[in-house]
């Protein structure tokens, strides 16, 4: 018997080659796959390449709009000059800008402490503040200091931080709470609905009425109770949430394998004596992995929604820290005066998950050629 | 079909049992109470507020208790908005969302399956991808985005729509809220009908029309859409009951007065009356709305008996 086997006269295509042949000529997916690697790649690489931390606070930069062009802007040295000489407690008497270094004069009633200095320096807008020239009596001074030159290429939010990285660094957070809990959901799921459709009868009765009664409970009281449990526990919230998106993969997963154990060829294999770890490593979970697989994929934008909704209840990722969600919640607050907060992370959190849409729908059709 | 309607109620009862018993001490296992959150308040005053409220007492005496009120329709009071009873709070926000919510499910069923219907008349021409692409985009912008991006270009660059606020339930202020609860839901009819339209259009007893000479319009409307309905109605019921029990989302972002936001506000106050009155509200909601499903079934498809 297993000499036919060991005879292939012809190469046979698997299921995996013929579903990936189909999936290469589907140009959206393919395009959504290459959108969603370029994704991965600049949210995780791409914070070490900007030139700011995520949490640095640029206290002059208060909503600073997006621009090509570098910060300061010549108005705005004006404001900043006079913002670090009242810091100082100084009068301003002048300032002029040469080649990227600036010359402030300064006057007292009092002689003036040249640590003042560092009163300018703090100003995230120069560096470097110098002493350059006081007289005797030190009532005058002037000081020089370096222009520091900032790119925000996204602006700044409300706290004065740079959007590019942040949008980055959430990123990060979502794709992976994405891929984390959807894995989650995928894992228990499986199991469960694998176990209810394998052992069927009574069981299979008892474990899917419980997953009928969860369905019933409105699916955020869960969510909020489950994060009332965690505390805002960032890996524990990947938990729950996964922990309760599972009920659909659990009857895709037990629908299927109730019908795929009653298929002639699971019977045939059954009377050619095959044993039943064979049948199932052979026939039940190669069958699965389809719709699992679509499922996945639709599952993954789904999380990254449920955690962006979390956290724009404020429930979700917590500050300095953030998610897309965050970061569209603190735009959504800002729309008349810094549409920008809104407008960069929801492009790329919209663009994800269209990426990962047109990849799922790709999947569905290349690896169920029945459903076209 | 009047004695199944009367039988689905009666198995409503215990469903209904279940969820409550599951929600009242799922909600009491978390750590926290009502009166937790107000610094300082005096242990005195705590005591007797959780007496008035029978707080102190154990736990399954509890559970009776609120067992009993519910049977007398009495939801008790909210122990976060003391001024009013749940009842009262549902009185006044449920009329506000479930406004909303029906104008915003009607528009999504009738905009939606015109455009599946065109888009599968058309299949693969100009309109179909255009309702493709359109669904595609309803159904992956998430509706905190879409509101605000209303927002900022209707209500503060445009003018032409209030910022939000519910105005006494003017037409205009209902514009926003109406049509970002319906995009999402406008986005799955659409597909789905386009879907199975093209799968009713290709069936036998359209071919047989066709051959008789009935008019594009006799098989469009009265065959191939009636097969086409079914996935349409059975998505709608629980995206109905979802509706109109309020979203959270659109009441705050609009500041609206509905029940959307008392939810999760309760649920973080522990305010366990008010969390529980929406548990059993969308329980109701979801419940009826799965009957009416079940019943256009029937009158829908007529292989579909319930005898």
């Amino acid at each position: 018997m297993t000499d036919v086997a060991q005879h292939p006269a012809q190469q046979g295509r698997s299921l995996w080659a013929d579903a990936w042949g189909r999936l290469r000529a589907n140009r959206a997916a393919m395009i959504s796959i290459y959108y969603l690697i370029f994704m991965a790649v600049i949210c995780i690489a791409g914070p070490w390449f900007t030139p700011h931390a995520f949490n640095t606070i640029y206290q002059d930069y208060n909503r600073v709009p997006p621009s090509l062009s570098a910060y300061p802007k010549p108005e705005m040295i004006d404001q900043a000059v006079k913002d670090a000489v009242k810091r100082a407690r100084v009068e301003l008497d002048g300032w002029k800008e040469e080649g990227g270094k600036i010359l402030i004069t300064v006057s007292s009633a009092k002689p003036i402490d040249e640590r003042m200095t560092r009163y300018i320096d703090r100003s995230s807008v120069f560096e470097n503040a110098a002493v350059v020239d006081k007289p005797a009596d030190g009532l005058r001074m002037t000081l020089g200091a370096d222009i520091e030159r900032q790119h925000f290429f996204f602006g700044t939010d409300t706290s004065g931080r740079d959007l590019l990285t942040r949008t980055l660094i959430a990123g990060r957070v979502s794709l992976s709470i994405g891929l984390l809990a959807g894995l989650v959901a995928v894992v228990i799921g499986v199991l469960y609905g694998a176990t209810a459709g394998f052992i069927g009868g009574k069981t299979d009765e008892v474990m899917m009425r419980i997953v009928d009664v969860l369905y019933s409970l409105p699916f955020i009281f869960f969510v909020i109770m489950l994060v009332v449990f965690f505390g805002r526990n960032f890996v524990l919230m990947f938990l729950a949430v996964g922990a309760v998106l599972w009920l659909d993969m659990a009857r895709i997963v037990r629908g299927q394998a109730l019908s795929i154990r009653r298929q002639e060829y699971v019977q045939a294999a059954e009377a050619l004596g095959v044993t039943r770890t064979g049948i199932l490593l052979r026939h039940i979970v190669p069958n699965l992995l389809g719709p699992v697989v679509i499922y996945m994929t639709l599952l993954v934008p789904q999380v990254i929604i449920l955690e962006s909704f979390l956290s724009y209840l404020g429930l979700g990722v917590q500050e300095p820290m953030s998610s897309w969600g965050v970061l569209i919640s603190q735009g959504a607050k800002n729309i008349p005066s810094a549409n920008w907060l809104l407008f960069f992370p929801s492009f790329f959190l919209t663009s994800t998950l269209f990426a990962l849409n047109f990849v799922g729908d790709g999947l569905r059709d290349a690896l169920d050629p029945k459903d076209r | 079909m009047l004695r199944y309607i009367l039988k689905r109620f009666l198995t409503a009862v215990p469903t209904l049992f279940v969820i409550v018993t599951i929600s009242f001490f799922l909600m009491r296992v978390a750590p926290g109470g009502p009166f937790n959150q107000e610094k300082g308040l005096n242990p005195v005053i705590k005591a007797n507020l959780e007496r008035v409220y029978h707080l102190d007492q154990p736990l399954w005496k509890q559970y009776l208790l609120y067992l009993w009120n519910l049977l007398h329709g009495d939801f008790g009071p909210s122990y976060n908005l003391p001024d009013f009873t749940v009842a009262e709070l549902f009185a006044q926000g449920l009329p506000v969302s479930m406004q909303l919510g029906g104008s915003a499910l009607v528009l999504a069923l009738l905009i939606g399956g015109c455009l599946g219907i065109i888009a599968a008349l058309y299949q693969n021409h100009t309109a179909d991808y255009a309702v493709i692409a359109t669904a595609t985009a309803g159904s992956t912008i998430p509706t905190f985005v879409i509101a605000p991006l209303f927002q900022l270009f209707f209500a503060l660059t445009l003018k032409w729509f209030p910022v939000g606020g519910w105005g006494d339930g003017a037409f205009i202020n209902k514009v926003g809220p109406v049509l970002t609860l319906m995009l999402p839901q406008l986005a799955v009819v659409a597909r789905l009908m386009r879907g199975s339209m093209i799968e009713s259009l290709r069936s036998h007893h359209i071919r047989t029309a066709r051959a008789l000479g009935l008019s594009d319009y006799a098989i469009i409307i009265r065959h191939a859409l009636r097969g086409a309905l079914l996935p349409i109605i059975s998505y709608g019921g629980p995206a109905a009951a979802a509706l109109v029990t309020g979203s959270i989302i659109v009441e705050t972002i609009f500041s609206i007065p509905g029940v959307g936001r008392y939810f999760v506000e309760a649920a973080l106050n522990r305010d366990y009356t008010l969390v529980m009155g929406t548990v059993v509200v969308i329980a109701i909601f979801t419940i009826l709305f799965n009957l009416i499903v079940d019943v256009l079934y029937a009158v829908v498809d007529p292989r579909v008996r319930y005898d």
